[in-house]
């Protein structure tokens, strides 16, 4: 069975990027534009989230607090995308439970092995 | 269109749509300058465009958005007001975005004009806001240092925090990855893991040292760690040997030194410990100054590095595989069947003997002789693939010869097959991959005509499917034609005119002796000895071949083959006082054969309606005395159709070790080999398919 994987990000040509190069992998997408968007599609078996940080209505570190309260995804990988320049976020999101992070700009490779690292 | 191509439309398209967004908040921003939505609304745009536009190669729009997204920052983070100037100059950088979104993939794409526009938007910001300083866009990768030349030795203390589990990291994981890098020892430290009632399934309690051999530098080894480096109580990792070649010589490190160097041990302990004349673990662990598993974990440090060392010398890699003559590992799977028939015997003898303990231990003599039967075998096992290169020189040559355009698609090289069967498949494999290119698969200006692509296609592949092995031919060839097998089979008598035959029933009447339907004989195949001479060569190996074809696309032929020749699974029957093995893959079942149901002039016995003809063993081979009242008989197939064999008793399953008959008795009919029972007694192994030729002739 293909493992299911939530991308969300706001920026609509991230998310294409995102879940065309998963896709290709075998992976099941489940898109979401923002925070609250993700809490409200996330349900039944995911096996892994990555999300950006930076979101209207519900941003990436409310939104991985979210999920880690609740007990079917504890344990989860939740891989953020941040920038270079949001080192202190990067803190703030493994404070809240992010497993890793992947910097932007980012080509597919290196989503795919930071995924691959995490996601088994 | 390109991947990139589909990316970079689809950043075009979003970054037109967050200008457009972004002009409406900076327009809206003018009347409510405090407007805290507002100024999130334009950094987020800006943020967007950014992070995107560097995704997909749109580097000079994500630097100039970086300068007035940092502006955007201090803004609101209330560092900074909203001013009439610094709207005025944000629309101007919005519209210099869009002018670069426009060029981004027009040739002028560096237009002068534009740049200019632009390097003058950015210093007016910096003066507006005078510390934004320009940072880079990207911190310069630093060029990767080069490798240490050898295989570096690494020690590494990974102590995960008891909330490791909560970030979703998997300290397993983590191990995988430096098993991938090198030669891996680990010591796990369990001595932390409370007892079961005060456990806390969440929580990690589990910690490793670890030693690590392999051909990286140390920043490989801390990208492992990389998302974990705070979730860790303890997290080092020292390179102890560089790999380089002066520190090879001489003996690793002595156990006191290595526990000092790690910190779990002072060397004023260790002076006190060598002082008295004991094995310093035992010492140290008996005095409490070190704990017996770290005492253990460095005992494994010392192991690690002497086995990494080892690993890195040349003479080592050479002894990796050793060539053996074919007759001592011969010799060996020989000597490995005596002792599994051994084995048997005394399995049999304890089987009825009260003592338990030599009970256990015939169930650990079975349990090592089967292991060791089947690593036996399993050295003389090769993979297919060898052989598969030399075809690809074949169907080059011949396509070449004939005038066809012909590819050798080939897979499933690593499948593995005994070394005999692999010698022995070389001469039926060339004649059915001559017979593909040159009756199956068409010249270039048929194939066209056909609507066919010129190039045909022959596939060999090579797959393990349950205790066979199967190969294919497969090409996409005209296929066969039913009718014409037909016609010439009626001709040359090899089937009678009335004969009622399913399609793949006549296909399979090429591999009959005498049969070739080639309108020309060529020098490659045709000489209509070809197929009937595949069809024995596989049949002497144990193996079937079948054939499948679809007109106008292409014929697959298929040919089953058991995976050793030295160990089958028989059924072993007995008539008069003599015992015969079958090979249990050719036997369908067994029934009762009465006395009343025997039609014996006919030689026939009427299974469930069905009319399948037998051969008595008794009579074959002239075994004298009475035949039961009820004899049994083992229907087997044999080349698609049944027949039965009528023995006096059916005894049962039994791993047949063959022997070989030696050179007088090779020609017997009807007997392939002998094997030895668990008495001790011996029995033939039957050739079913020669058995009914045998019969079949008399």
């Amino acid at each position: 069975m293909s493992k299911t994987i939530m991308t969300v990000d706001d920026s609509a040509s991230v998310r294409q990027m995102v879940g065309f190069t998963l896709k290709k992998e075998g992976y099941s997408i489940i898109e979401a534009s923002d925070g609250k968007d993700a809490l409200g599609k996330l349900k039944g078996t995911v096996h892994m989230v990555i999300t950006d940080l930076n979101m209207p209505n519900m941003d990436g570190i409310e939104l991985i607090k979210n999920i880690r309260s609740q007990a079917a995804y504890k344990f989860i990988p939740i891989v953020m995308l941040t920038t270079e320049s949001q080192a202190a976020k990067k803190q703030e999101g493994k404070t809240a439970g992010a497993t890793g992070w992947i910097v932007k700009p980012f080509t597919p490779e290196q989503l795919l092995a930071v995924v691959k690292k995490v996601l088994r | 269109m390109s991947q990139d191509d589909m990316h970079r439309m689809a950043f075009k398209e979003e970054a037109a749509e967050l200008l457009g967004e972004l002009e409406d908040s900076l327009l809206a921003l003018e009347d409510q300058p405090e407007d805290q939505d507002l100024i999130n609304r334009v950094f987020r745009a800006m943020h967007t465009i950014k992070g995107s536009g560097a995704m997909f190669g749109f580097d000079d729009i994500a630097a100039f958005t970086h300068e007035v997204e940092t502006v955007f920052d201090k803004v609101r983070n209330g560092l900074f007001a909203v001013t009439k100037p610094l709207l005025d100059l944000t629309l101007a950088a919005r519209d210099h975005i869009k002018s670069l979104l426009e060029v981004s993939d027009a040739l002028d794409a560096d237009d002068e004009v534009i740049q200019t526009r632009g390097r003058d938007i950015l210093c007016r910001l910096r003066q507006l806001s005078p510390t934004a300083e320009p940072e880079p866009v990207r911190e310069a990768v630093e060029p990767a240092s080069e490798l240490p030349r050898g295989k570096a030795t690494y020690r590494i203390r990974f102590r995960p925090g008891p909330d490791f589990y909560t970030t979703g990291n998997n300290p397993l994981h983590l191990l995988e990855d430096l098993f991938a890098l090198g030669i891996v020892r680990s010591y796990p430290h369990t001595e932390d893991i409370p007892c079961l009632e005060d456990i806390d399934p969440e929580s990690c309690h589990v910690w490793w040292d670890i030693i690590l051999g392999a051909q990286v530098d140390q920043g490989q080894v801390q990208d492992v760690f990389v998302f974990v480096e705070d979730e860790c109580a303890q997290l080092s990792i020292e390179m102890i040997d560089s790999g380089s070649a002066a520190a090879d010589g001489g003996v690793y490190k002595k156990l006191g030194e290595i526990l000092v160097e790690r910190g779990d041990l002072t060397p004023e302990d260790l002076a006190q410990a060598l002082a008295s004349q004991k094995r310093l673990g035992a010492l140290l662990t008996e005095s409490g100054v070190v704990p017996g598993p770290t005492v253990e974990a460095a005992l494994v440090e010392q192991d690690a590095v002497r086995d990494i060392r080892k690993a890195r010398e040349p003479a080592a890699e050479t002894a990796a595989s050793i060539r053996v003559a074919a007759d001592k590992l011969d010799n060996l799977v020989d000597l490995v069947g005596e002792l599994v028939i051994v084995q048997a015997q005394i399995k049999q003898v304890v089987s009825g003997s009260a003592d338990a303990v030599l009970k256990t231990l015939s169930e650990h003599l079975e349990r090592l002789s089967d292991d060791l039967r089947d690593s036996t075998l399993g050295i003389r096992m090769l993979p297919i693939g060898t052989t598969f290169n030399k075809y690809r020189r074949l169907v080059r040559d011949l396509s070449a010869e004939l005038g066809k355009q012909i590819d050798l698609v080939t897979s499933g090289e690593e499948t593995e097959l005994d070394k005999t069967v692999i010698e022995r498949l070389g001469d039926p494999l060339v004649h059915l991959l001559r017979n593909s290119i040159d009756h199956g698969v068409e010249t270039p200006e048929e194939r066209l005509a056909a609507g066919k692509p010129a190039r045909g296609t022959v596939r060999l592949t090579a797959e393990h499917s349950g205790g066979a092995v199967v190969i294919r031919i497969a090409d996409d060839g005209r296929g066969l034609e039913a009718q014409a097998i037909r016609a010439k089979a009626v001709e040359r008598g090899l089937v009678s005119p009335e004969a009622e035959l399913t399609e793949k029933e006549l296909y399979n009447l090429i591999f009959l002796p005498g049969f070739s339907t080639a309108r020309a004989i060529t020098s490659v195949s045709g000489r209509g000895v070809g197929m009937d001479v595949v069809k024995r060569g596989i049949e002497s190996l144990r193996g079937a071949v079948e054939i499948d074809s679809v007109p106008g696309q292409g014929t697959e032929i298929t040919v089953r083959l058991p995976l050793t020749l030295a160990i089958i699974d028989g059924l072993q029957v007995q008539t008069g006082q003599e015992f015969f093995v079958a090979p249990l893959s050719i036997v369908e079942e067994c029934v009762d054969l009465p006395r009343t149901d025997r039609l014996d002039g006919d030689r026939i016995v009427n299974l469930r309606g069905e009319i399948v003809p037998y051969i008595r063993l008794r009579d074959f081979f002239s075994i004298d005395g009475r035949p039961p009242d009820v004899e049994q008989v083992v229907v087997s197939c044999v080349e698609g159709s049944r027949v039965g064999i009528v023995v006096d008793r059916v005894i049962g399953e039994h791993q047949t070790v063959i022997k070989s008959l030696g050179r007088i008795y090779r020609d017997v009919e009807g007997l392939s080999g002998a094997t030895i029972k668990g008495d001790g007694t011996m029995a033939l192994i039957l050739d079913v398919p020669g058995l009914l030729r045998a019969a079949v002739q008399s």
